[in-house]
Protein backbone atom coordinates (compact mmCIF):
# COMPACT_ATOMS: atom_id res chain seq x y z
CA UNK A 1 0.00 0.00 0.00
CA UNK A 2 1.49 3.41 -0.89
CA UNK A 3 1.06 6.14 1.36
CA UNK A 4 -0.87 7.70 -0.56
CA UNK A 5 -3.87 5.87 0.23
CA UNK A 6 -3.55 7.03 4.15
CA UNK A 7 -2.14 10.21 4.46
CA UNK A 8 -2.24 13.59 2.65
CA UNK A 9 1.02 16.30 2.18
CA UNK A 10 2.04 19.41 1.74
CA UNK A 11 5.06 20.76 0.89
CA UNK A 12 7.17 23.99 1.47
CA UNK A 13 10.40 25.66 1.05
CA UNK A 14 13.29 27.83 3.13
CA UNK A 15 15.84 28.57 0.73
CA UNK A 16 17.23 24.90 -0.02
CA UNK A 17 15.40 23.16 2.61
CA UNK A 18 12.08 20.96 1.77
CA UNK A 19 9.73 20.96 4.00
CA UNK A 20 7.11 18.14 3.73
CA UNK A 21 4.02 17.36 6.06
CA UNK A 22 1.88 13.84 6.02
CA UNK A 23 -1.31 14.21 7.89
CA UNK A 24 -3.51 11.11 8.64
CA UNK A 25 -7.11 10.90 6.73
CA UNK A 26 -7.90 9.24 10.37
CA UNK A 27 -6.19 9.16 13.63
CA UNK A 28 -5.85 5.87 13.87
CA UNK A 29 -4.07 5.43 10.56
CA UNK A 30 -1.43 7.79 12.70
CA UNK A 31 0.45 5.24 15.07
CA UNK A 32 1.32 3.27 11.45
CA UNK A 33 2.70 6.29 10.14
CA UNK A 34 4.63 6.72 13.19
CA UNK A 35 5.99 3.50 13.29
CA UNK A 36 6.85 2.83 9.24
CA UNK A 37 7.56 6.57 8.11
CA UNK A 38 10.64 7.39 10.13
CA UNK A 39 13.07 10.04 9.02
CA UNK A 40 15.47 7.25 8.02
CA UNK A 41 13.02 6.02 5.67
CA UNK A 42 12.25 9.17 3.66
CA UNK A 43 15.70 9.94 3.56
CA UNK A 44 15.90 6.02 1.77
CA UNK A 45 12.86 7.05 0.11
CA UNK A 46 13.71 10.18 -1.63
CA UNK A 47 17.17 9.25 -2.26
CA UNK A 48 18.64 11.42 -5.18
CA UNK A 49 16.04 14.02 -4.66
CA UNK A 50 17.21 14.97 -0.96
CA UNK A 51 21.10 15.05 -0.08
CA UNK A 52 21.38 16.25 3.71
CA UNK A 53 19.29 15.47 6.26
CA UNK A 54 15.78 14.53 6.96
CA UNK A 55 13.95 16.09 10.47
CA UNK A 56 11.23 14.12 11.57
CA UNK A 57 8.56 16.33 14.01
CA UNK A 58 5.61 14.52 15.65
CA UNK A 59 2.54 16.72 16.08
CA UNK A 60 -0.13 13.73 18.00
CA UNK A 61 -2.51 16.75 18.22
CA UNK A 62 -3.03 17.08 14.22
CA UNK A 63 -2.32 13.07 13.44
CA UNK A 64 0.68 14.59 11.52
CA UNK A 65 4.08 13.89 10.60
CA UNK A 66 6.59 16.92 9.45
CA UNK A 67 9.56 15.73 8.27
CA UNK A 68 12.62 18.96 7.11
CA UNK A 69 15.06 17.88 4.15
CA UNK A 70 17.92 19.59 4.26
CA UNK A 71 19.32 20.40 0.96
CA UNK A 72 16.78 19.36 -1.54
CA UNK A 73 19.60 19.50 -4.34
CA UNK A 74 16.18 19.74 -7.07
CA UNK A 75 14.25 21.94 -4.80
CA UNK A 76 14.83 25.30 -3.23
CA UNK A 77 17.48 27.16 -4.05
CA UNK A 78 16.31 30.11 -6.22
CA UNK A 79 19.64 29.56 -8.07
CA UNK A 80 18.53 25.81 -9.57
CA UNK A 81 18.45 24.50 -12.78
CA UNK A 82 15.42 22.11 -11.79
CA UNK A 83 11.77 22.61 -13.48
CA UNK A 84 10.17 22.53 -10.19
CA UNK A 85 12.57 25.35 -8.22
CA UNK A 86 10.65 25.12 -4.80
CA UNK A 87 9.89 21.51 -4.87
CA UNK A 88 6.07 21.94 -4.72
CA UNK A 89 5.91 18.71 -6.18
CA UNK A 90 7.66 16.63 -3.56
CA UNK A 91 4.26 16.16 -1.54
CA UNK A 92 3.63 14.01 -4.23
CA UNK A 93 6.95 11.63 -4.37
CA UNK A 94 6.25 11.21 -0.35
CA UNK A 95 3.09 9.88 -0.85
CA UNK A 96 4.39 7.34 -3.57
CA UNK A 97 5.98 5.53 -0.43
CA UNK A 98 5.23 1.67 -0.04
CA UNK A 99 4.64 1.09 3.32
CA UNK A 100 3.65 -2.67 4.18
CA UNK B 1 -14.26 49.87 23.04
CA UNK B 2 -12.95 47.17 21.35
CA UNK B 3 -15.48 44.54 20.01
CA UNK B 4 -15.91 41.02 21.20
CA UNK B 5 -15.28 39.54 17.07
CA UNK B 6 -12.76 40.93 15.12
CA UNK B 7 -13.06 40.01 11.59
CA UNK B 8 -9.83 39.64 9.20
CA UNK B 9 -9.79 38.35 5.54
CA UNK B 10 -7.25 37.68 3.41
CA UNK B 11 -7.58 38.76 -0.11
CA UNK B 12 -4.27 37.76 -1.68
CA UNK B 13 -1.53 35.32 -0.76
CA UNK B 14 1.20 36.06 -2.91
CA UNK B 15 2.50 38.76 -5.50
CA UNK B 16 0.15 36.85 -8.81
CA UNK B 17 -2.85 35.95 -6.84
CA UNK B 18 -6.84 36.52 -8.41
CA UNK B 19 -8.07 39.57 -8.14
CA UNK B 20 -11.71 38.87 -7.66
CA UNK B 21 -11.69 36.92 -4.21
CA UNK B 22 -10.62 40.23 -2.27
CA UNK B 23 -13.67 42.39 -3.97
CA UNK B 24 -15.97 39.44 -2.43
CA UNK B 25 -14.55 39.24 0.66
CA UNK B 26 -14.64 43.33 1.12
CA UNK B 27 -18.04 43.56 -0.31
CA UNK B 28 -19.42 40.39 1.77
CA UNK B 29 -17.38 39.67 4.59
CA UNK B 30 -18.17 42.15 6.77
CA UNK B 31 -14.81 42.48 7.57
CA UNK B 32 -12.70 44.97 9.79
CA UNK B 33 -9.66 44.54 8.39
CA UNK B 34 -8.56 42.81 4.39
CA UNK B 35 -5.12 42.03 4.28
CA UNK B 36 -2.79 41.53 1.02
CA UNK B 37 -0.22 39.23 1.50
CA UNK B 38 1.66 40.25 -2.14
CA UNK B 39 5.33 39.70 -1.61
CA UNK B 40 7.74 37.07 -2.18
CA UNK B 41 11.59 37.25 -1.67
CA UNK B 42 12.21 37.45 -5.13
CA UNK B 43 9.78 40.00 -5.93
CA UNK B 44 10.94 42.75 -3.48
CA UNK B 45 15.24 42.45 -5.21
CA UNK B 46 13.28 42.87 -8.68
CA UNK B 47 11.14 45.50 -7.29
CA UNK B 48 14.46 47.04 -5.70
CA UNK B 49 16.60 47.17 -8.68
CA UNK B 50 13.37 48.68 -10.79
CA UNK B 51 13.58 51.44 -7.92
CA UNK B 52 17.25 51.55 -8.69
CA UNK B 53 16.16 52.51 -12.59
CA UNK B 54 13.37 55.01 -11.52
CA UNK B 55 13.28 55.87 -7.71
CA UNK B 56 9.63 56.71 -8.40
CA UNK B 57 8.88 52.77 -8.73
CA UNK B 58 9.72 49.81 -7.08
CA UNK B 59 6.08 48.99 -5.43
CA UNK B 60 3.84 46.13 -6.47
CA UNK B 61 3.00 45.95 -10.23
CA UNK B 62 -0.53 45.34 -9.40
CA UNK B 63 -0.99 47.92 -6.98
CA UNK B 64 -3.36 49.86 -8.88
CA UNK B 65 -4.98 46.59 -10.29
CA UNK B 66 -6.12 45.24 -6.90
CA UNK B 67 -6.59 48.75 -5.20
CA UNK B 68 -8.85 50.29 -7.84
CA UNK B 69 -11.97 48.18 -7.49
CA UNK B 70 -10.97 47.73 -3.61
CA UNK B 71 -10.86 51.30 -2.38
CA UNK B 72 -14.13 52.76 -2.25
CA UNK B 73 -15.47 49.50 -1.20
CA UNK B 74 -13.73 49.60 1.82
CA UNK B 75 -14.36 52.95 2.25
CA UNK B 76 -17.89 52.57 1.72
CA UNK B 77 -18.14 49.09 3.99
CA UNK B 78 -15.48 50.29 6.96
CA UNK B 79 -12.77 48.22 6.34
CA UNK B 80 -9.39 49.03 6.88
CA UNK B 81 -6.87 47.34 4.24
CA UNK B 82 -3.03 46.62 5.08
CA UNK B 83 -0.83 45.24 2.28
CA UNK B 84 2.90 44.71 1.71
CA UNK B 85 2.62 45.72 -1.80
CA UNK B 86 4.43 48.57 -1.15
CA UNK B 87 7.57 46.20 -1.96
CA UNK B 88 10.94 48.38 -2.45
CA UNK B 89 9.03 51.62 -2.28
CA UNK B 90 6.48 51.71 -0.13
CA UNK B 91 6.56 55.62 0.11
CA UNK B 92 5.72 55.59 -3.40
CA UNK B 93 2.77 53.22 -3.30
CA UNK B 94 1.25 55.51 -0.85
CA UNK B 95 1.43 58.10 -3.35
CA UNK B 96 0.03 56.15 -5.91
CA UNK B 97 -3.22 55.20 -3.35
CA UNK B 98 -3.31 58.84 -2.80
CA UNK B 99 -3.71 59.63 -6.22
CA UNK B 100 -6.08 56.91 -6.95
CA UNK B 101 -8.12 58.08 -4.25
CA UNK B 102 -8.26 61.69 -5.57
CA UNK B 103 -9.58 60.91 -9.00
CA UNK B 104 -12.26 58.77 -7.36
CA UNK B 105 -12.70 61.65 -4.69
CA UNK B 106 -12.09 59.62 -1.96
CA UNK B 107 -11.38 60.76 1.54
CA UNK B 108 -8.17 57.71 2.53
CA UNK B 109 -5.65 58.06 4.88
CA UNK B 110 -2.62 56.02 4.07
CA UNK B 111 -0.15 55.14 6.55
CA UNK B 112 3.13 54.22 5.45
CA UNK B 113 5.80 52.02 7.33
CA UNK B 114 9.11 51.97 6.13
CA UNK B 115 12.74 50.74 7.71
CA UNK B 116 12.56 47.60 6.59
CA UNK B 117 15.32 48.57 3.79
CA UNK B 118 18.56 47.43 5.92
CA UNK B 119 21.02 47.25 3.22
CA UNK B 120 23.08 50.64 4.20
CA UNK B 121 23.01 49.38 7.79
CA UNK B 122 24.45 46.22 7.13
CA UNK B 123 28.20 45.25 7.52
CA UNK B 124 30.67 43.57 5.15
CA UNK B 125 31.48 41.63 8.02
CA UNK B 126 27.49 40.60 8.04
CA UNK B 127 27.34 36.19 8.06
CA UNK B 128 25.07 34.88 5.63
CA UNK B 129 23.38 31.85 7.56
CA UNK B 130 22.84 29.63 4.13
CA UNK B 131 26.89 29.68 3.14
CA UNK B 132 28.35 30.55 6.41
CA UNK B 133 31.16 33.44 4.60
CA UNK B 134 30.55 37.12 5.03
CA UNK B 135 28.45 39.31 3.29
CA UNK B 136 31.17 40.90 1.36
CA UNK B 137 31.87 37.59 -0.87
CA UNK B 138 28.59 37.79 -2.72
CA UNK B 139 29.15 40.53 -5.49
CA UNK B 140 26.17 42.12 -6.80
CA UNK B 141 23.88 42.75 -3.88
CA UNK B 142 20.79 44.37 -4.65
CA UNK B 143 18.58 44.06 -1.71
CA UNK B 144 18.76 43.66 1.91
CA UNK B 145 14.96 44.32 3.79
CA UNK B 146 13.97 42.61 7.48
CA UNK B 147 11.45 40.69 8.23
CA UNK B 148 9.70 43.51 10.55
CA UNK B 149 6.76 42.58 12.88
CA UNK B 150 3.71 44.12 14.68
CA UNK B 151 5.82 46.32 16.74
CA UNK B 152 6.53 48.61 13.30
CA UNK B 153 2.56 48.21 12.53
CA UNK B 154 1.30 49.28 15.27
CA UNK B 155 1.60 53.22 14.98
CA UNK B 156 0.54 52.89 11.41
CA UNK B 157 -3.15 51.01 13.33
CA UNK B 158 -2.92 53.51 15.71
CA UNK B 159 -3.01 56.65 13.26
CA UNK B 160 -6.45 55.84 11.96
CA UNK B 161 -5.18 55.24 8.62
CA UNK B 162 -7.67 53.49 6.13
CA UNK B 163 -4.66 52.24 4.29
CA UNK B 164 -1.98 50.53 5.72
CA UNK B 165 0.96 49.56 3.54
CA UNK B 166 4.49 48.13 4.21
CA UNK B 167 7.64 46.99 2.45
CA UNK B 168 9.12 43.60 4.08
CA UNK B 169 6.75 42.72 7.31
CA UNK B 170 6.75 39.15 8.46
CA UNK B 171 3.92 37.51 6.44
CA UNK B 172 1.72 36.44 10.19
CA UNK B 173 2.72 39.89 11.69
CA UNK B 174 0.27 41.34 8.80
CA UNK B 175 -2.41 39.78 10.57
CA UNK B 176 -1.71 39.59 14.14
CA UNK B 177 -0.44 43.66 14.03
CA UNK B 178 -4.63 44.63 13.59
CA UNK B 179 -5.34 41.74 16.11
CA UNK B 180 -2.86 43.86 18.74
CA UNK B 181 -4.17 46.35 18.02
CA UNK B 182 -8.02 45.78 18.07
CA UNK B 183 -7.62 43.93 21.48
CA UNK B 184 -4.62 45.86 22.69
CA UNK B 185 -2.79 42.65 23.76
CA UNK B 186 0.92 43.59 25.28
CA UNK B 187 3.84 42.90 23.18
CA UNK B 188 5.47 41.13 25.62
CA UNK B 189 1.58 38.44 25.78
CA UNK B 190 3.71 35.76 24.56
CA UNK B 191 0.82 33.01 24.71
CA UNK B 192 -1.73 35.47 22.96
CA UNK B 193 0.91 36.22 20.23
CA UNK B 194 1.63 32.39 19.37
CA UNK B 195 -1.89 31.94 19.26
CA UNK B 196 -2.51 35.01 16.84
CA UNK B 197 0.34 34.49 14.95
CA UNK B 198 -1.83 30.77 14.49
CA UNK B 199 -4.38 33.02 13.02
CA UNK B 200 -1.88 34.52 10.58
CA UNK B 201 -0.27 31.58 9.88
CA UNK B 202 -3.24 30.32 8.79
CA UNK B 203 -4.40 33.38 6.53
CA UNK B 204 -1.41 34.51 5.10
CA UNK B 205 -1.62 32.39 1.94
CA UNK B 206 -5.39 33.39 1.29
CA UNK B 207 -6.99 30.85 -0.54
CA UNK B 208 -4.20 27.72 0.45
CA UNK B 209 -6.88 27.30 3.72
CA UNK B 210 -10.26 27.07 1.75
CA UNK B 211 -9.25 24.42 -0.59
CA UNK B 212 -6.37 26.03 -2.81
CA UNK B 213 -3.50 23.56 -3.69
CA UNK B 214 -5.81 21.01 -1.60
CA UNK B 215 -7.68 19.36 -4.22
CA UNK B 216 -6.98 15.61 -5.77
CA UNK B 217 -9.63 14.27 -7.65
CA UNK B 218 -11.69 11.21 -6.01
CA UNK B 219 -9.77 11.63 -2.96
CA UNK B 220 -9.67 15.06 -1.96
CA UNK B 221 -12.24 16.64 -3.72
CA UNK B 222 -12.98 20.62 -3.39
CA UNK B 223 -16.77 21.91 -4.75
CA UNK B 224 -16.36 24.67 -7.69
CA UNK B 225 -12.97 25.25 -7.29
CA UNK B 226 -13.25 27.79 -10.07
CA UNK B 227 -15.00 29.83 -7.94
CA UNK B 228 -12.10 29.54 -4.84
CA UNK B 229 -13.45 31.68 -2.14
CA UNK B 230 -10.80 33.70 0.23
CA UNK B 231 -10.58 32.72 4.25
CA UNK B 232 -11.78 35.10 6.75
CA UNK B 233 -11.25 34.62 10.54
CA UNK B 234 -13.50 36.02 13.42
CA UNK B 235 -10.80 35.89 15.97
CA UNK B 236 -11.39 36.80 19.47
CA UNK B 237 -10.09 38.41 22.60
CA UNK B 238 -8.24 35.15 23.33
CA UNK B 239 -6.86 34.66 19.80
CA UNK B 240 -8.94 31.98 19.19
CA UNK B 241 -10.71 31.65 16.14
CA UNK B 242 -12.81 30.73 13.85
CA UNK B 243 -11.94 30.32 10.33
CA UNK B 244 -14.48 30.91 7.60
CA UNK B 245 -15.16 31.89 4.16
CA UNK B 246 -18.03 34.27 2.01
CA UNK B 247 -20.77 32.12 2.14
CA UNK B 248 -21.87 31.14 -1.57
CA UNK B 249 -18.06 30.92 -2.66
CA UNK B 250 -16.33 27.97 -3.99
CA UNK B 251 -14.12 26.01 -2.06
CA UNK B 252 -14.08 24.25 1.57
CA UNK B 253 -12.69 24.61 5.01
CA UNK B 254 -12.50 21.39 6.66
CA UNK B 255 -9.80 19.55 8.73
CA UNK B 256 -7.39 18.60 6.61
CA UNK B 257 -7.11 21.96 4.61
CA UNK B 258 -6.63 23.56 7.89
CA UNK B 259 -3.82 21.27 9.09
CA UNK B 260 -1.79 21.35 5.79
CA UNK B 261 -1.54 25.25 6.20
CA UNK B 262 -1.23 25.02 10.07
CA UNK B 263 2.19 22.91 8.88
CA UNK B 264 3.30 24.83 5.92
CA UNK B 265 6.69 25.85 5.51
CA UNK B 266 7.22 25.04 8.95
CA UNK B 267 10.65 23.99 10.27
CA UNK B 268 10.17 23.25 13.71
CA UNK B 269 6.43 23.27 14.61
CA UNK B 270 7.31 23.91 18.10
CA UNK B 271 9.21 27.08 17.64
CA UNK B 272 7.80 28.85 14.64
CA UNK B 273 10.03 32.43 14.71
CA UNK B 274 8.26 35.67 13.73
CA UNK B 275 9.61 38.76 14.83
CA UNK B 276 7.26 39.15 17.43
CA UNK B 277 6.95 35.48 19.24
CA UNK B 278 8.94 32.37 19.30
CA UNK B 279 5.50 30.35 18.27
CA UNK B 280 4.42 26.82 19.39
CA UNK B 281 1.87 25.05 17.01
CA UNK B 282 2.26 21.65 18.77
CA UNK B 283 -1.18 22.07 21.04
CA UNK B 284 -2.99 23.61 18.35
CA UNK B 285 -6.88 22.16 18.56
CA UNK B 286 -9.22 22.03 15.56
CA UNK B 287 -13.48 22.24 16.03
CA UNK B 288 -15.55 21.74 13.57
CA UNK B 289 -18.00 24.34 14.04
CA UNK B 290 -20.35 24.22 10.97
CA UNK B 291 -20.00 24.32 7.36
CA UNK B 292 -16.79 25.42 6.64
CA UNK B 293 -16.23 26.65 9.85
CA UNK B 294 -13.20 25.65 11.82
CA UNK B 295 -12.50 26.67 15.06
CA UNK B 296 -8.70 27.07 16.02
CA UNK B 297 -7.56 27.76 19.52
CA UNK B 298 -4.73 26.20 21.64
CA UNK B 299 -1.11 28.03 20.06
CA UNK B 300 0.98 29.07 22.58
CA UNK B 301 3.87 31.02 22.15
CA UNK B 302 7.56 32.23 24.38
CA UNK B 303 9.81 35.11 24.15
CA UNK B 304 10.44 36.94 20.42
CA UNK B 305 14.25 36.82 19.21
CA UNK B 306 16.59 40.43 19.42
CA UNK B 307 17.23 39.98 16.03
CA UNK B 308 15.75 40.17 12.93
CA UNK B 309 15.80 38.13 9.88
CA UNK B 310 17.14 39.96 7.06
CA UNK B 311 16.34 38.63 3.33
CA UNK B 312 19.43 39.46 1.01
CA UNK B 313 19.20 39.60 -3.29
CA UNK B 314 22.04 39.36 -5.41
CA UNK B 315 21.95 38.95 -8.94
CA UNK B 316 23.03 35.66 -10.11
CA UNK B 317 23.00 36.10 -13.95
CA UNK B 318 20.55 34.76 -16.32
CA UNK B 319 18.86 31.02 -16.87
CA UNK B 320 17.78 30.30 -20.29
CA UNK B 321 15.98 27.30 -21.13
CA UNK B 322 14.70 25.75 -24.34
CA UNK B 323 11.87 22.74 -24.57
CA UNK B 324 10.95 20.09 -27.54
CA UNK B 325 8.39 17.73 -27.52
CA UNK B 326 8.19 14.00 -29.16
CA UNK B 327 5.85 11.70 -29.85
CA UNK B 328 4.44 8.47 -30.59
CA UNK B 329 6.57 5.10 -30.98
CA UNK B 330 10.08 5.57 -29.97
CA UNK B 331 9.29 9.03 -28.40
CA UNK B 332 12.11 8.59 -25.49
CA UNK B 333 14.93 7.66 -27.95
CA UNK B 334 14.32 10.45 -29.67
CA UNK B 335 14.03 12.90 -26.89
CA UNK B 336 17.22 10.93 -25.50
CA UNK B 337 19.33 11.70 -29.37
CA UNK B 338 17.88 15.05 -28.72
CA UNK B 339 19.63 15.81 -25.58
CA UNK B 340 22.49 13.96 -26.72
CA UNK B 341 22.87 16.50 -29.51
CA UNK B 342 22.60 19.70 -27.51
CA UNK B 343 24.80 18.12 -25.05
CA UNK B 344 27.68 18.09 -27.64
CA UNK B 345 26.84 21.73 -29.36
CA UNK B 346 26.47 23.54 -25.78
CA UNK B 347 28.57 21.17 -22.95
CA UNK B 348 31.88 23.10 -23.65
CA UNK B 349 30.32 26.59 -22.57
CA UNK B 350 28.27 25.28 -20.24
CA UNK B 351 29.44 23.03 -18.09
CA UNK B 352 26.26 23.00 -15.51
CA UNK B 353 24.10 22.34 -18.35
CA UNK B 354 20.76 20.24 -17.34
CA UNK B 355 18.95 18.00 -19.40
CA UNK B 356 15.50 16.78 -18.58
CA UNK B 357 12.68 14.44 -19.94
CA UNK B 358 9.28 15.74 -19.31
CA UNK B 359 6.90 13.41 -18.67
CA UNK B 360 9.91 10.68 -17.47
CA UNK B 361 12.06 12.47 -14.80
CA UNK B 362 11.94 16.36 -14.93
CA UNK B 363 10.89 16.85 -11.55
CA UNK B 364 12.19 14.43 -9.28
CA UNK B 365 15.00 13.11 -10.86
CA UNK B 366 13.82 9.65 -10.88
CA UNK B 367 10.56 8.08 -11.58
CA UNK B 368 8.54 6.05 -9.13
CA UNK B 369 6.87 3.92 -12.07
CA UNK B 370 9.83 3.38 -13.67
CA UNK B 371 8.57 0.54 -16.34
CA UNK B 372 5.66 2.74 -17.58
CA UNK B 373 6.78 4.12 -21.12
CA UNK B 374 5.11 7.56 -22.06
CA UNK B 375 3.58 8.25 -25.15
CA UNK B 376 5.07 11.80 -25.49
CA UNK B 377 8.20 13.44 -24.07
CA UNK B 378 9.74 16.95 -23.42
CA UNK B 379 12.92 17.66 -23.68
CA UNK B 380 14.30 20.42 -21.49
CA UNK B 381 17.44 22.80 -21.30
CA UNK B 382 18.45 24.82 -18.93
CA UNK B 383 21.57 26.69 -18.18
CA UNK B 384 23.29 29.26 -16.35
CA UNK B 385 24.70 31.86 -18.11
CA UNK B 386 26.69 35.89 -16.64
CA UNK B 387 24.73 37.57 -19.93
CA UNK B 388 21.67 37.65 -20.99
CA UNK B 389 22.97 36.73 -24.74
CA UNK B 390 25.12 33.90 -23.59
CA UNK B 391 21.84 32.50 -21.59
CA UNK B 392 19.87 32.99 -25.20
CA UNK B 393 21.94 30.13 -26.89
CA UNK B 394 20.13 27.48 -24.51
CA UNK B 395 16.44 28.21 -26.50
CA UNK B 396 18.55 28.81 -29.54
CA UNK B 397 20.15 25.59 -29.57
CA UNK B 398 16.65 23.76 -28.62
CA UNK B 399 14.96 25.06 -31.23
CA UNK B 400 17.21 24.64 -33.89
CA UNK B 401 16.62 20.89 -33.27
CA UNK B 402 13.62 21.65 -35.62
CA UNK B 403 15.89 21.43 -38.29
CA UNK B 404 19.26 20.17 -37.25
CA UNK B 405 17.74 17.29 -34.49
CA UNK B 406 15.51 14.26 -34.97
CA UNK B 407 12.79 13.24 -36.53
CA UNK B 408 9.41 14.50 -35.21
CA UNK B 409 10.23 17.50 -32.91
CA UNK B 410 7.54 19.92 -32.10
CA UNK B 411 6.10 22.73 -29.58
CA UNK B 412 9.59 23.66 -29.20
CA UNK B 413 9.26 27.40 -26.42
CA UNK B 414 12.09 29.28 -25.66
CA UNK B 415 12.52 30.72 -22.19
CA UNK B 416 14.77 33.18 -19.94
CA UNK B 417 15.17 34.36 -16.81
CA UNK B 418 16.91 37.00 -14.96
CA UNK B 419 17.82 35.02 -11.52
CA UNK B 420 17.96 36.33 -8.40
CA UNK B 421 19.89 34.51 -5.23
CA UNK B 422 18.54 34.83 -1.95
CA UNK B 423 20.15 34.45 1.01
CA UNK B 424 19.74 36.05 4.79
CA UNK B 425 21.04 36.73 7.65
CA UNK B 426 20.20 38.08 11.16
CA UNK B 427 20.01 41.74 13.08
CA UNK B 428 20.23 43.71 16.37
CA UNK B 429 16.47 45.08 16.43
CA UNK B 430 18.18 48.08 17.20
CA UNK B 431 19.89 48.51 14.04
CA UNK B 432 16.07 48.51 11.94
CA UNK B 433 14.48 52.36 12.45
CA UNK B 434 10.68 51.56 11.41
CA UNK B 435 8.89 54.79 10.52
CA UNK B 436 5.49 55.43 10.08
CA UNK B 437 4.48 58.40 7.41
CA UNK B 438 0.35 59.27 6.92
CA UNK B 439 -0.94 60.33 3.93
CA UNK B 440 -4.01 61.90 3.03
CA UNK B 441 -6.31 62.64 -0.15
CA UNK B 442 -7.26 65.61 0.77
CA UNK B 443 -4.55 67.93 0.43
CA UNK B 444 -5.59 70.50 2.68
CA UNK B 445 -5.22 67.58 5.89
CA UNK B 446 -1.61 66.33 4.55
CA UNK B 447 0.83 65.30 7.70
CA UNK B 448 3.87 63.68 7.40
Amino acid sequence: MKLYELAHCRAGDKGNTSILSLIAYRSEDYPLLLQKVTATAVQQHLAGIVSGSVRRYEVAGLAALQFVCEQALLTGVTTSLAMDTHGKALSSALLEMEIA
Amino acid sequence: MATPTLRIGAGAGFQGDRFEPAVVLAEQGNLDYLVLECLAERTIALAQKSKLGDPAMGYDAFLRRRLEPLLPLIKKRGVRLVTNMGAANPAAAGRIVIEIARQMRLAIKVAVVTGDDVLAQLSPDTRIIESGRPLRTYANVISANAYLGVEAMLPALASGADVVITGRVADPSLFLAPIVHHFGWRLDDWMRLGQGTVVGHLLECAGQITGGYFADPGKKDVPDLAHLGFPLAEVQVDGSAIIGKVAGTGGVVNFATVKEQLLYEVTDPAAYVTPDVVADFTQVRIEGVGTDRVRVSGGIGHARSETYKVSIGYQAGFRGEGEISYAGQNALARAELAGRVIDERLREDFPDLRLDYIGCNSVHGKSFAPHSVPYEVRLRAAALAATRAQAERIGEEVEALYTNGPAGGGAARKHLTEVIGIVSALLARSEADSKVTVLESDPHHETV
